[in-house]
């Protein structure tokens, strides 16, 4: 899989209570989440962004709430994918759970400007930024992980190891 | 190999005699918690997925805490959706208005934690449950709908960081100020994916409501878990609450820690967590001149019966700041009805606050104290992200109840003497 898409980048500890404010979890609607996705960090974001787009940040992205809401709104705004340096392990267990895709690369963060085009070739395990042609490998995610991705989320693999 | 102790709790759930720092485990779970904000998806994820069964019953609990009693109209459609949920499949602990209260006071109140336990919940404080030595973690709603299908759920075995508490705490410390005093100096990511064990001689000297509180803010550290040993406190807060016998573990005395840090509690002072982070940490003497617009005294993290008693110790007799709404939030029935009889509530209301029926409401901001543009509060919650608690423009020091209070009665954030 190879997903392109413009850069949102952000910084250090972006928390899930401004990644979705809790005035707005009184509904679980993937839509109407999305429509204030970043909002009390970002007002531009849930505006502009554009399917594909890519969000980039620095260390221990989406702590705080464990709400799932968070990488929920991500991916209904059409996110193609997170690239940080480190994250809060909550989210990093529900963007996986709900096939969020997620990448820890500090390479890839320190060379990624807000606005660049970058291409992210999972197969290969590498990101590009295209703006400025420079590329990073990726490590690949645990089998584990990659089963529960592959099939689609958690509750689906589950399902499948259940039929096998 | 040697274990810590949310090793040894791992292993004994996982059917195993050991395990290793860094090994993908499948665990057996003893409780699965949701509340209204995230069981709703919890319940949608099962739809979806074309399940149509619980693995145990008795083995779930659904608070409706957060939004409650409800605030506006989808607030009310979610806790109903829960509340068909649990009457449809016969859940033992659904906890509604009237018998709840929020959900990590409360799950501990009603025996439903036992030491040795393995707990995950949908919501990040779920490791509260560590002040009993149990292992419990905060995950997301389809992590918890999983558990509610299979009674399990995989981890990733964390390594550890050892905090040894010494000596008795100074006066006016409380389990608030250690905790946030430890933020402060490792940050809200210093023990990311990691255990925090705390042990040492000065545990003895704090309570079972000070260890909840140091347990509840282990995920600001970025923390798994946060775990305490079993002692006489924890035996004597778990009797008559359950008929499960605890089962104890302890660490082993080798077992490896990615750092051990001692803290002397004799020499530690209030702390105040400055906005925007848990980790923005100043000692009560370094706050300066901040005055403030709202005080909560309440929370998963402050709403139990010694901290009411700490915030009534400086209200006796006085009256909050005409410029301060004070909002006292007991966190279960259980611990309001415990007050009104010790006298307490007549004293915050007599003091000029007001006393609101347990919900987690301001603390994320939902209701009942959401902040304007440009307003400051003192909580004793947990988090002062941007906009936690209302606009963004507004402002959250988290304190202990002691100096929440204090800050009440005097128009800024203070400490010190009553």
């Amino acid at each position: 899989m190879t997903i392109k898409g413009r850069v949102y980048k952000y910084g250090d500890n972006v928390d899930t209570d401004v990644i979705i404010p809790a005035r707005y979890l009184n509904t679980s609607d993937e839509n109407a989440l999305a429509a204030h996705c970043m909002e009390d960090i970002d007002k531009a974001f849930a505006l502009g962004v554009r399917p594909g787009d890519i969000i980039v940040a620095g260390d221990n992205f989406g702590c705080g709430s464990s709400r799932e809401h968070a990488p929920i709104a991500i991916k209904a705004c059409g996110v193609s994918c997170v690239i940080a340096v480190s994250f809060a392990r909550i989210f990093y267990r529900n963007s996986i759970n709900i096939g969020l895709p997620i990448i820890e690369c500090k390479k890839a963060v320190d060379g990624i400007k807000n606005g660049d085009e970058v291409s992210v070739d999972f197969d290969k395990g590498s990101i590009t930024n295209l703006t400025t042609g420079e590329a990073f490998a990726v490590p690949p995610l645990p089998g584990f992980i990659q089963e529960i991705v592959g099939a689609g989320g958690l509750l689906k693999s589950l399902l499948k190891a259940k039929k096998e | 190999m040697p274990m810590t102790m949310t090793q040894k709790i791992l292993a004994a759930h996982a059917g195993k005699n050991s395990v290793v720092c860094g090994e993908l485990i499948r665990a057996r779970l003893d409780l699965i918690l949701a509340n209204d904000i995230t069981a709703p998806v919890s319940i949608n994820e099962l739809k979806k997925a074309g399940i149509d069964r619980v693995f145990d019953k008795t083995k779930i609990a659904l608070v409706m805490d957060h939004f409650t009693p409800n605030k506006d109209i989808k607030a009310a459609a979610q806790c109903q959706c829960v509340r068909s949920f649990a009457r449809r499949f016969d859940i033992d602990n659904f906890f509604d208005v009237g018998r709840m209260g929020i959900e990590h006071a409360l799950l501990p109140e009603e025996g439903l934690v036992s030491p040795g336990d393995l707990i995950i919940g949908a919501d990040s404080h779920t490791c509260t449950y560590g002040a009993l030595g149990a292992f419990s973690t905060g995950v997301g709603s389809t992590d918890a709908a999983a558990g509610m299908a299979t009674g399990e759920a995989w981890f990733k075995v964390p390594s550890a960081i050892k905090f040894v508490l010494k000596n008795k705490p100074a006066e006016h410390v409380s389990g608030k100020d250690i905790i946030l005093y430890i933020i402060g100096k490792i940050g809200v990511d210093g023990a990311l994916y990691k255990s925090m064990e705390f042990v040492g001689d000065g545990i003895k000297y704090l309570g079972i409501d000070d260890r909840f509180t140091i347990a509840n803010m282990a995920i600001e550290a970025g923390a798994k878990n946060g775990i305490f040993p079993v002692d006489g406190v924890t035996l004597d807060y778990l009797k008559g609450k359950t008929a499960k016998p605890p089962t104890v573990f302890e660490a082993d005395k080798d077992a490896e820690y990615d750092a051990v840090y001692e803290i002397d509690l004799s020499g530690l002072r209030p702390v105040v967590a400055f906005p925007h982070l848990p980790g923005n940490t100043r000692f009560i003497d370094e706050v300066g001149d901040i005055e403030i617009d709202q005080v909560v005294i309440g929370s998963c993290t402050n709403g139990h019966i010694s901290d009411l008693r700490a915030a009534a110790e400086v209200l006796k007799g006085k009256k909050t700041h005409e410029r301060v709404r004070a909002i006292i939030i007991p966190a279960t029935n259980k611990i309001y009805l415990e007050a009104l009889k010790e006298g307490l509530i007549e004293i915050f209301i007599n003091a000029g606050a007001v006393v609101s029926t347990p919900t987690c409401g301001p603390c994320l901001g939902g209701h009942m104290g959401v902040l304007a543009e440009g307003e400051r509060a003192v909580s004793t919650t947990n988090r002062n992200f941007v906009g936690r608690m209302g606009h963004v423009g507004s402002e959250v020091y988290l304190a202990s109840p002691y100096v929440a209070a204090m800050s009440a009665v005097y128009g800024k954030i203070t400490g010190g003497k009553i």
